[in-house]
Order: C-alpha cells, then structure tokens, then sequence
C-alpha cells in the first residue's frame, strides 16, 4: 500500500472482553465496551483520548453507530468495513492512514459477539443466494470442506496433516490459561470425531463461543510516551478475493498470496524475519493454506509442513501460541484477537507460551469464505 | 437486454430455463467468455453485451462434501466444472454422497424443487464416464 509508512503507527493496548460463554442477556455492545476499557487502562489512556472508532460485529449492523452511543463519544474518524473474520487488520490499514494524514490520534478497534449465548445461527444469518442455498451446504463449513478436499486431491494432503494443526493448536491452549479448551486432544481423537462436513469432523472446526476485544493504536511517537513496548506496524496488506465460495478462482489458492507480499513489501522483511505466526484457523485447512500462500513453504507442502508437530509447541515454526480460533476462542469474527497475541509476544507477555527474541509477529486474518484476507505485521522496537 | 432489470432479470431468465429443463449461462459477446452467476453486467469490463446460452450440461466434478444435516441422512454439495469453462454449486445424485470423486463425469438434470424452491440444476454421473 503506497503511502503507509513502517512503523508510523504502533499498538499500544491490547485486550479481550470476558470470553467463552457470557451471562444471558448480555450484549456484543457490552463486550465491545468492557474490552475498550480494559485496553485504554492497558496503555493508560482514557475515553476522552479516543478519536477514532473501528468497529465490525456480525449482530451489530453499525457497528461504529452502536459503540461511540454505548461509550458516550463522538470519534472524528469512523469506519465500519465488514468484510469478514479480517475486517479488523483492513481497519488497522484504514487507522494507519487515518493517523498518517492527521485525522485521528488514537483509534480503537473492537469487536464483540455473543454467538454461542444466542446461537450461531442467529448471531450470523446467512443471505439467500439462489445459486448456493438450494444445496443445502452448511456455511461456512462446507465452504472450507470442499477446499480442503481439492487440496488433498492435488497435492496429496490428508486428514491426518488436518488433524497434526488442531493438536498444535490444542497444545498450545493448554498453556493459555484464557484458553476455553483445557483437555489435551490426540490426532487419533481428532480423527474419530462427528463428521460435519467431510473431510471437516467438529475437530477440525473452530469454536463457537462467545467473545470480544480492542486494540488501541497512535502514532509512532506518540506510542513512545506510553507505558507499555509498543507494537508498531511495519506492514499491512489487504486482498478481496470473492465473496461466495462458487466464485473463488482457485480452490487450492487464497489472496494471501496477495495480502502477504503487500505486508512484507511495506515491512521490507521476509517469512524468514517471522518469529511468531498468528493465522486466523476458522478450520484446520486454513493455517495450512497461509503458511503456503504467505511463503512459509511452497504452494502444496502446507500439510507435509505441519506434520509432525512442526508448528506445535517446542516445533520449528511458533504459530497460533494462544491455542488459536481451534482452542482458545472465536468468537465468529476472530482476526482481533488473532491481532492481540501477535501483539502480546511482541511485548513479550505471553508467559509460558512466549517465544524467545519475539521482536516479529505475523498476525493474518480471514474473511467469509477465504473471500478477504489481510496481513499486518507488527514489530518491536528493535526491528524499527 | 441483459441490462433492462424492469422488464426481467438475470436470476429471472435463469430459472425460466430451469423450468424447460434447461441449465442457462451467459457468455460475453465480445469473447465468447462464459459468465456465471448469472448477472446484468459483465465482471471485468462491466459491459451489457451479454448473450444467454443453454449449456449441454456435460461437466467434471471440482470439488465434493458429504454435509451431515443433524438427523438427516448424508448429503452430496460439490462443485461442477462446467465444459464450457464455468464452474458452479450442486449436488451429485443417483450415487452414495460418499461415492462422489473429483474428476467424475457427470450430466446436468433439472430438479423438480417443491413449494418453497424453485426447479434447479442437479447432476448425475455419466454411464461409464471418468
């Protein structure tokens, strides 16, 4: 993206709303605003401070509307893009802007969802579509099924290489103590779960629970003046692939491989800079989509590349060290909290679950159906 | 006119040929290009030059799941690779769901539907086709 500087903006508080199964009556406002506050007392900034509002919620239709009337502020810049499970790294690209031209100081990015209290199905509606519906597909599982499928027929990846990413994940969450998943789970388990949506069982799905959380970012300097390490934004990219799955151009083929290189180009870094991969698992086939579309491995080696517990704990790559989308939470739009632990091993305040020397984190979000992907990449100060 | 949305619409002209029996796709008159889902102008170049064609139906199968609707028997949602270059969501028929491969020949026929859905395309594999 042309325009944006390295490093111009930083996170500089981070946090979640109560997570995994919220009291009756609770609304996604709530946890929105329970998470702002939480994040403006994490950097030590105040209401009065925030004069930016990024919102995107699924039970929320505006979203910027609903939460500056919940929190009593009235932000000079506002934006509600709703693209899916990534729309908040394409709203910390529109912040950075934003922050670049003088239009804002301090921009919050939140969301919240309460899709397990009030059921999924009405948390997220699906719309008509004639050329779909009639199928009868559950959406957005199937969606993923049938690309994971094509996936295995071309390039020989196999339930098993499915499964090798929800035991990382499940290891990972068990070292996270916000993690809703708290029993280990073995590939053999994993294997002999409900089948949904073959080759998809519930295992290789992710949770359906209730959550929510905000980032607040600023300027560079002003990121300085704070209290906490700031996370500074080095590079960001966004991609709109499709939006229903019949549209998607190659099944095998994500515009990750699109958002990636835009992100990498902005943070003049390469996969081999990363030192921690937060990538948006809405279902087990995905990290292994990334990891190939964002250069990690070749196109058609992702499964081969996480098996044997490769991106596990004590493996060769550290990705999803919450326990991810699969076992620690997701909340149905996932990529602020996917953000949030990018930003915690940045600061290095993940605990057990830390990863020496983390100075770079990947954080990549998903949208829809693989329809919308965006990458940003956050760094210490050493990497500035 | 692909572009006259008072007199008829895409999704229109669409199921009046599913209900002939027919599965109806546009093409660009420019480049003979097929477009699917069916729309009232082209993607890319945003032109109206588009023609409607009946397709012969005749496809290879892309992509396949077997959906499990809770206490319902199993159900087959694949996607069709069309032969005259356009892809589109279905359902494998006339087969065990769990039977259906990629790269299976299959053939276009037009379901019923009922009350609350229209008639649709569905597809068959062809007799001795891989």
């Amino acid at each position: 993206m042309s325009g944006l500087q390295r490093g111009s903006v930083a996170a500089v508080g981070a946090a979640e709303s109560d997570l995994g199964q919220v009291a009756p009556g609770t609304s996604p406002l709530d946890l929105m605003a329970q998470a702002t506050i939480r994040a403006l007392e994490d950097c030590g900034l105040a209401l009065k401070d925030v004069d930016g509002l990024f919102v995107a919620a699924t039970q929320v239709r505006m979203g910027p509307l609903a939460l500056a009337e919940y929190l009593g502020i009235k932000p000079k810049y506002f934006d509600g893009t709703q693209v899916g499970g990534s729309s908040f790294m394409s709203h910390v690209a529109h912040a950075q802007a934003a922050i670049q031209l003088g239009l804002c100081e301090v921009a919050v990015i939140a969301h919240g969802s309460t899709q397990r209290s009030v059921s999924r199905a009405l948390a997220s509606p699906r719309e008509y579509n004639p050329y779909e519906t009639p199928y009868r597909p559950i959406l957005p599982i199937s969606a993923y099924a049938m690309v994971a499928a094509r996936h295995m027929h071309q390039y020989g990846t196999t339930r098993e290489h499915l499964a090798e990413v929800a035991v990382a994940a499940r290891q990972w969450a068990l070292m996270n103590p916000k993690a809703w998943e708290k029993e280990p789970l073995t590939i053999e388990q994993a294997l002999g779960a409900r089948m949904v949506s073959d080759p998809f069982t519930v295992r290789d799905c992710c949770l359906v629970v209730d959550g929510g959380g905000a980032i607040v970012l600023t300027s560079a300097a002003r990121a300085r003046s704070l209290k906490n390490k700031p996370a500074y934004v080095l590079g960001v990219g966004t991609a709109l692939s499709h939006a229903s799955i019949s549209s998607m151009p190659d099944f095998t083929v994500t515009a990750a491989s699109e958002s990636g290189p835009k992100a990498f180009g902005m943070a003049k870094l390469k996969p081999s800079d990363v030192n921690m991969l937060s990538l948006y698992d809405a279902f087990t086939i995905t990290p292994i989509l990334f990891l190939e579309d964002l250069g990690f491995c070749p196109k058609g080696e992702g499964g081969r590349f996480v098996a044997n517990g490769n991106i596990a704990p004590g493996g060769k790559l550290a990705v999803n060290t919450s326990g991810g989308g699969l076992s620690y939470c997701h909340p149905g739009m996932y990529g602020l909290l996917v953000m949030i632990e990018a930003i915690r091993q940045v600061r290095g305040e993940c605990g057990e679950r830390q990863v020496d020397g983390c100075d770079v984190a990947l954080a990549h979000g998903n949208g829809g159906v693989l329809s919308s992907q965006c990458t940003v990449i956050f760094g210490s100060q050493a990497t500035l | 006119m692909a572009s006259d949305l008072k007199r008829q619409s895409p999704l229109g002209t669409y199921l009046e040929h599913c209900a002939k029996g027919e599965l109806a796709y546009q093409v660009r008159t420019d480049t003979g290009e097929p477009v699917f889902y069916p729309r009232a102008v082209a993607p890319g170049t945003g032109s109206t030059d588009l023609e409607w064609r009946v397709s012969k139906g005749l496809g290879t199968v892309y992509t396949t799941t077997v959906v499990h609707h809770r206490g319902e028997p199993p159900l087959n949602v694949a996607m069709i690779a069309l032969d005259e270059g356009f892809r589109m969501m279905s359902r494998v028929e006339g087969i065990d769901p769990a039977q259906v491969r990629i790269g299976m020949r299959v053939k276009v026929n037009i379901h019923p539907g009922d009350e609350k859905q229209p008639p649709y395309p569905v597809f068959t594999p062809v007799e001795g086709g891989v």
